[in-house]
């Protein structure tokens, strides 16, 4: 056994608090070590080719490389054996950045830290076999979960692609939060001009299958071969047959208060969520419809042109497989009657931005007039609060949700346009326009159209003879401010989709603790996740604005159409053996194993054991620790290499 | 360089030097939040050394008992938070396991509270500092009532 050392200075990030040279010394006493040395850099093209020539003249036949996490530059050192004819899973790379140098200051410490961290790669290498990846075909089609602008984006871009893509979307209708907006800064365009011809694409695209109010059930498999449960809920109204007239809505008795208005303004029992709803159907709520509620009317059935109103209508789960999966299931806004200060959801004339947008919109509860939903009076004086369930550590909000201080001066701005004589004030804390004509946008609020922009936070609101009092303090003039209000708009911040978590358990993805599905890497892999073949698009992922969560989504897409791009992927090799000489066909194994990936088989003296098909097995090691004969390991981690490395650390 | 003088049955911090605790990190959630600690350079003790498992549902008991047979004065085990596991559940056989054994370490002579499992996501560097800061200052009150 011929083992070389590479330890990486990384500039300075290593090199400060671990002493390089010593490393590369005390390596060389270890077992099996013919070679040592240090690099600067050493994921560099001129250290990967010495690592290369290194290995061909020396004669190597194991790696170690002590760098950065082995989750940063493992596949670049492993590509960099291959090249050099060495089998690439004869490495072990030895974390000495993220979980040595960057964490201590002590340079004695963390160099006997990183000397053990060396010593434990050394130990474990030695026990490594060369391991061939199995291949697997791939299902050329993607899934996309969330039909909002993130979602229509990427399975436009995949299905462009010529990959063929299902849209799931838990709503009747496609268009997610962005439809339901009035206009989108910085431009001012109306939202649904720039929208609706993207979801009409979308129900047109030969590629498409869109599946609307439907959601996740359970996804199995993994990348190349995932097999995903979508319920399809019952709506009461076969779609197929629904031309989407609306004599039903027009006609039926019930009352409702607007979902996609959240909830201000009426609805009814069956709706079609918004004039240019994609598909144009209707949809009934049992909840509200008087045939469900007490067994009688059924008004909508005798009225609908198309026979499409179907009671006895039931869930129905079916079985589709995809190769990749995006999330793009957008966000939710926080719930601003949370803020007991703020009336706590008890003034009708205090609202949030989103419900605000629908009012100044033409397809909204007031057909885009801007009225007080207490009196219908036309507002003189409105108040915006931003930073409304963002940067409150005290709601548990302590981050920013990117594009409140954006939609308030447009909300400010339109506001102005159709009521000129009304007074506006914008309570901020810190104005954030850093995108593109953002900055130019916010002054034109402040400089043209007159928005009183007061900095500080408001501490109360309550009402006083028909006014909303807002008092807060100027910090600025360092004195207290109050305003009498006929509207308040609340800039409430973005939280994460309802439901995110129970999504993220069902595709093996994590989340952190706001529910936001976490990226692979925050910087360099921005729309993959640790979950190979699972991707992130839009505001599932942080708080993003329509700009942002569209450049994403068509990076996603570019990101899909290349892991779809190939007719076979190789799969990891690290997964687990039965010795079926020694194997006594208890099964145990059988029952803990998550991807059904071990079968029972027999051996030719008829004797029946345990047999693990590698494509299958996705490396977890369950039954490993299951197996009560100690006969199945697991590559890269069997309990030789895993003892050697306790052994490393302890005894060293 | 070698440690072979610190070895920690002979010498319990007398002389400053962080009490050595082995900690077995998850792959695919509590490692990545160690690292993340490190990205974000959250200053921790410098005893705790990280061995890589594919799942917590690979630990095998024999890990944490052959460590602190052989001289370990902590050992530690981090996965997913349940429901929250990248296998499915092998994080609650690891559970199962794990609570066996920590009934048995008194029996082979160690105290309880030399063996903790915890779950940290990958997104919680944060709460990986305040654990291993916290664990090593037990193992560090515990080798103090050894003297």
């Amino acid at each position: 056994m011929r083992i070389g050392l590479f330890v990486c200075h990384c500039g300075n990030n290593i090199a400060s608090t671990v002493d390089v040279k010593k490393i590369v010394q005390a390596g060389l006493k270890l077992p099996y070590v013919v070679f040592a040395t240090d690099v600067d850099y050493v994921c560099s093209a001129p250290s990967q080719k010495n690592i290369e020539e290194a290995i061909q003249e020396k004669n190597l036949n194991r790696v170690v490389i002590a760098a950065c996490s082995p989750h940063v530059h493992e596949e670049t050192f492993r590509r960099v054996l291959k090249r050099a004819g060495l089998n690439p899973y004869l490495l072990q790379v030895a974390n000495i950045r993220e979980q040595c140098s960057w964490i201590h200051d002590n340079v004695i410490f963390a160099t006997i830290k990183a000397l053990d961290l060396v010593r434990m790669a050394v130990a474990k290498v030695s026990h490594h076999e060369p391991l061939i990846a199995p291949k697997v075909g791939v299902d050329k089609r993607a899934l996309v979960i969330g039909g909002g602008i993130a979602g229509i984006q990427a399975a436009l871009d995949i299905a462009e692609g010529n990959i063929p893509v299902t849209l799931v979307e838990r709503e009747p209708t496609i268009g997610g939060a962005m439809a339901k907006l009035d206009k989108a800064f910085p431009t001012l365009d109306c939202a649904a001009c720039i929208l609706t011809p993207k979801m009409a694409e979308v129900n047109q695209h030969e590629n498409i299958e869109l599946m609307v109010y439907s959601e996740i059930e359970d996804v199995k498999g993994y990348v190349g071969n995932f097999e995903v449960k979508i319920r399809k809920k019952a709506s009461y109204v076969d779609y197929e047959k629904c031309v989407g007239c609306g004599i039903c809505e027009q006609k039926c008795p019930s009352k409702a208060s607007s979902k996609f208005n959240l909830g201000r303004g009426d609805g009814k029992a069956i709706y079609i969520s918004f004039p240019q709803a994609v598909p144009k159907v209707a949809t009934i709520s049992p909840k509200h419809c008087i045939y469900f509620q007490r067994q009688k009317c059924r008004v909508c059935e005798k009225l609908c042109p198309a026979d499409a109103v179907d009671f006895k209508m039931q869930d129905e789960i079916v079985t589709e497989r995809f190769g990749a999966i995006v999330t793009a299931t957008g966000y939710s806004l926080f719930d601003y009657s949370q803020y007991g200060e703020y009336g706590g959801g008890r003034y009708p004339d205090v609202m949030s931005g989103l419900q605000y947008e629908r009012f100044l919109s033409p397809t909204g509860p007031s057909k885009g007039e801007i009225k007080r939903p207490s009196d219908g009076k036309k507002p003189e004086t409105i108040v915006f609060v931003a930073c409304v369930g963002s940067r409150d550590e005290a709601k548990g909000r302590p981050y920013c949700s990117a594009v409140c201080c954006m939609y308030t001066a447009k909300q400010a701005i339109l506001t102005k346009e159709r009521l000129p004589e009304s007074q506006i004030y914008v309570f901020y804390i810190d104005i954030r326009a850093t995108g593109k004509l953002y900055e130019e946008f916010v002054r034109r609020a402040q400089e043209e159209y007159g928005v009183q922009y007061v900095r500080g936070r408001v501490s109360k609101i309550y009402t006083d003879n028909g006014k909303l009092k807002v008092r807060g303090a100027d910090t600025l003039l360092g004195e207290p401010v109050e305003v009498d209000a006929d509207l308040v708009v609340l800039a409430t911040g973005f939280g994460a989709s309802k439901g995110a978590s129970t999504l993220a358990k069902k595709l093996a993805i994590s989340h952190d603790s706001y529910g936001f599905f976490t990226e692979s890497h925050p910087k360099l892999k921005p729309v993959e996740t640790n979950t190979r073949g699972v991707f992130l698009a839009g505001a599932c992922q942080s708080p993003k604005d329509i700009p942002a969560t569209v450049a994403q989504a068509s990076g996603v897409a570019s990101k899909v159409l290349g892991a779809l791009s190939k007719d076979q992927i190789e799969t990891s090799p690290l997964v687990a053996a039965v010795d079926a000489r020694r194997c006594i066909g208890c099964f145990q194994c059988l029952g803990v194993c998550p991807y059904k990936a071990i079968e029972e088989t027999a051996l030719n003296d008829g004797a029946k054991v345990a047999e693990i098909i590698p494509t299958l097995c996705q490396g977890c090691g369950l039954c490993v620790a299951t197996c009560n004969p100690g006969v199945i390991s697991l590559n890269g981690f069997t309990d030789n290499q895993l003892i050697s490395e306790v052994e490393a650390i302890v005894k060293g | 360089m070698s440690r072979g003088n610190l070895e920690p049955e002979k010498e319990p911090v007398k002389n400053g030097t962080p009490p050595k605790i082995i900690a077995f990190l998850c792959n695919w959630c509590s490692y990545v939040g160690a690292d993340m600690a490190g990205t974000t350079r959250l200053k921790q003790p410098e005893g705790v050394e990280v061995i890589l498992v594919p799942c917590t549902g690979r630990m095998d008991p024999l890990f944490p008992m052959k460590s602190l047979v052989e001289g370990a004065e902590g050992v530690l085990v981090s996965g997913c938070h349940p429901g929250e596991c990248h296998h499915q559940d092998g994080n609650l056989y690891a559970r199962r396991r794990l609570e066996v054994l920590k009934g048995f370490l008194p029996f082979m002579g160690f105290e309880e509270e030399r063996f903790s499992y915890t779950w940290i996501s990958a997104s919680e560097g944060k709460k990986w500092q305040q654990v291993v800061t916290k664990f090593t200052e037990r193992i560090k009150s515990l080798n103090g009532k050894k003297d």
